[in-house]
């Protein structure tokens, strides 16, 4: 049972605010990813958890015990390291067992812990030899092995496959998901990967600045972001952002954008006059998948021309020319049969966010 | 733009001037290959020579030619074994103690501290000294009637540099003071090679101050300071100029104040050019045990 908790924590290296009054929690057993991009204050947070960071103010709670003011060693909390951190000049074995041996547990226990846990990561075969002899992949399970050998509270990753090949982060992936799911640890896994922090995560915290900006199941995070900044961290290709205008017509709502106007349902209207942004200008995000795409004119739909076509082998992404802007739509593989050709689009209104111009945050808006 | 052309390094120079191989064989190489063979490959086989002789430099007597019997008669000579003793203890004293103080400063200074660069560099000034005129302050420092040790120490007048017992360490003293500095230097740049990442791991893997010390700092550094004794070691074995200066005590007396009387003050040239050769192949079998361990300590 590991619950961490942080309180208002804030952190400055010189002039520079690195975390900004940061309150998570994090439930026992869980699998929380702090998410955002490089300078975000993302590992300095796992740092300070771990107690390898000083904070200026806020508590941390490990278990409801404040430990800012505990050092390292005695958090008893693992540290998966991006580098990995062997120990150079011992054999894996004796880097499995640093941590049971720095606390005198007895050469049979030692053995038994580190025996299993290899045998669990698939690394036996490997327990003679030094770090120097090993692949990425191999020196990150030995890094696994050597937080798992000695059943933390928590086990703290620092973008711990980040070095990886592509090929080989996708199967380390699914080991450590497996290894969260057999040994049920508190978790707290630090990327700049959505794709990794989507794939293991329960909940995404996603920074920015130091600041947290959302914390959210990765559906949430997906579906709802809570501001323009998530929005387009979040998601790969990237959510379509625009200016738009709002024109209540008789019929509906007409959202206009690059000079065209996309029908939306009368709904809008009020929900954009109960967050108080019915009038003036406003941002629309919509995910490629949610640009619909069409080979003939249909209600609803507009016509526009492609642009470049990337073709991912399961499907395409297609830049549409709207005005002076451009919409990426997701469609079937080869379904827009080359740049230049016209082809019809509407946005789903279902997948379309609203983001108030001015402070980027979402209005919330479902439709 | 000719200015700046004179100013480059000799290398870009010659570079730019498109020095062939052939120039720089014969204007760099060659001098230096003569040289190294005038005034130590030849004189090294020259005395190689003598040792197998009766020569003595000081007489013009015909050489005869003596096989053997100079090493024989050198490893024979009670007063050659205890030199070569006294010189054994005051190597494992002398080495022991700048590997302790040497080491000990480099600890203190690889961690933040004010005026580092300055501190660093004062403590270094011993090894700049030359060992004659280090010989010689010390020899005030020691002296029993009005030297500052006695006085500062207030043990009266200890005769530190004429007493049988404590001349060897005095002078292993002083050479421990100049010395320290060059293993401190080399423990430094050791000790500030270890990634400070493994130190972070060791925190988190619960590992205490002396465990730490014990398992990651010690064995990582080891391969550098292995070698700081190799060159201490192979130095302190021929240690003439500060105890030669310092004291005249015959139980202080090293191998190598031993072999300059033998050559210069007695010209039994054949014996004690024998003697060098033993003690040549002395320093070269202990500094090969230190190798071995070196390359040991470096297959990690």
């Amino acid at each position: 049972m590991t619950e961490i908790q942080l309180r208002k924590i804030d952190k400055h290296f010189g002039p520079v605010h690195v975390i900004r009054e940061v309150d998570l929690t994090v439930k026992d057993q869980e699998f929380v990813v702090l998410l955002g991009p490089s300078g975000c204050g993302k590992t300095t947070t796992l740092r300070a958890i771990a107690g390898l960071e000083g904070i200026d103010s806020g508590d941390i709670l490990i278990d409801g015990k404040a430990v800012q003011d505990v050092h390292a060693s005695e958090r008893d909390v693992a540290f998966v390291f991006q580098n990995y951190a062997l120990y150079p000049h011992l054999t894996v074995y004796e880097n499995m067992a640093f941590p049971l041996r720095a606390v005198r547990q007895s050469r049979a226990e030692v053995d038994r812990m580190v025996q299993s846990v290899a045998a669990s990561l698939g690394i036996t075969g490997l327990l003679n030899r030094r770090p120097s002899a090993l692949s990425g992949g191999d020196m990150q399970r030995v890094a696994i092995g050597r937080s798992l050998v000695r059943r933390p509270k928590a086990i703290l990753l620092d973008e711990p496959i980040g070095s990886l090949d592509a090929k080989l982060r996708e199967s380390m992936r699914v080991e450590l998901k497996r290894l969260h799911v057999e040994n049920g640890s508190t978790s707290i896994y630090v990327t700049h990967d959505q794709v990794e922090a989507m794939s293991l995560a329960d909940r995404i915290v996603v920074m920015h600045e130091g600041l947290l900006q959302q914390v959210g199941t990765p559906d949430e995070v997906y579906r709802y972001p809570v501001n323009m900044f998530v929005a387009q961290f979040v998601g790969s290709p990237v959510m379509n952002l625009a200016d738009v205008e709002i024109a209540e017509g008789a019929t509906g709502v007409g959202v206009s954008l690059g000079g065209r106007s996309f029908a939306f349902p009368p709904a809008l209207s009020g929900k954009l006059r109960d967050a108080g942004a019915h009038q003036g200008k406003l941002k629309l995000g919509v995910r490629p998948e949610g640009v619909l795409v069409a080979h003939a004119p249909q209600d609803g739909y507009v016509e526009v021309t492609a642009g470049i076509i990337e073709p991912l082998g399961s499907h395409d992404i297609v830049d549409l020319k709207v005005g002076d802007g451009v919409l990426r739509a997701r469609t079937k593989s080869g379904f827009v049969p080359g740049p230049g050709a016209t082809v019809w689009t509407r946005i789903d209104p279902g997948q379309a966010h609203f983001f108030d111009t001015t402070t980027g945050s979402s209005l919330g808006i479902r439709l | 733009m000719a200015n700046l052309i004179t100013t480059l390094d000799p290398a870009s120079r010659a570079a730019s001037r498109g020095w062939s191989d052939t120039t720089i064989r014969n204007v760099f190489v060659i001098p230096t290959v003569a040289f190294l063979i005038i005034f130590n490959v030849f004189p090294l086989l020259y005395s190689l020579g003598f040792s197998f002789t009766d020569f003595r430099a000081s007489s013009k007597a015909p050489v005869n030619f003596v096989g053997f019997k100079n090493y024989i008669n050198v490893l024979a000579d009670p007063v050659i074994w205890r030199t070569f003793s006294t010189t054994l203890w005051y190597v494992i004293v002398s080495v022991t103690g700048q590997f302790i103080v040497g080491f000990g400063l480099a600890l203190l200074l690889n961690r933040p501290l004010p005026f580092k660069g300055l501190l660093t560099t004062l403590l270094m000034l011993p090894m700049m000294l030359s060992p004659v005129v280090v010989g010689l302050f010390w020899k005030l420092i020691y002296d029993p009637s009005w030297g500052i040790l006695n006085y500062a120490l207030g043990l009266g007048p200890v005769a530190w540099l004429s007493d049988a017992n404590l001349a060897l360490y005095a002078v292993a003293i002083t050479d421990i003071w100049m010395w320290s500095p060059f293993v401190m230097l080399l423990s430094l740049a050791g000790l500030s090679a270890v990634p400070k990442h493994l130190y972070e791991a060791a925190s988190i893997d619960r590992a205490g101050k002396l465990y730490t010390f014990f398992r990651i700092t010690l064995p990582l550094v080891a391969p550098i300071l292995l070698i700081a004794v190799i060159f201490r070691t192979m130095e302190a074995f021929k240690t003439f100029d500060i105890a030669f200066v310092m004291t005249g005590q015959p139980a202080a007396e090293l191998i190598s104040s031993r072999l300059y009387k033998m050559a210069f003050q007695q010209w039994q040239t054949g014996p004690s050019s024998a003697l060098a050769y033993i003690i040549l192949i002395m320093v070269l079998c202990i500094t090969n045990i230190y190798v071995k361990y070196l390359n040991k300590a470096k297959e990690r």
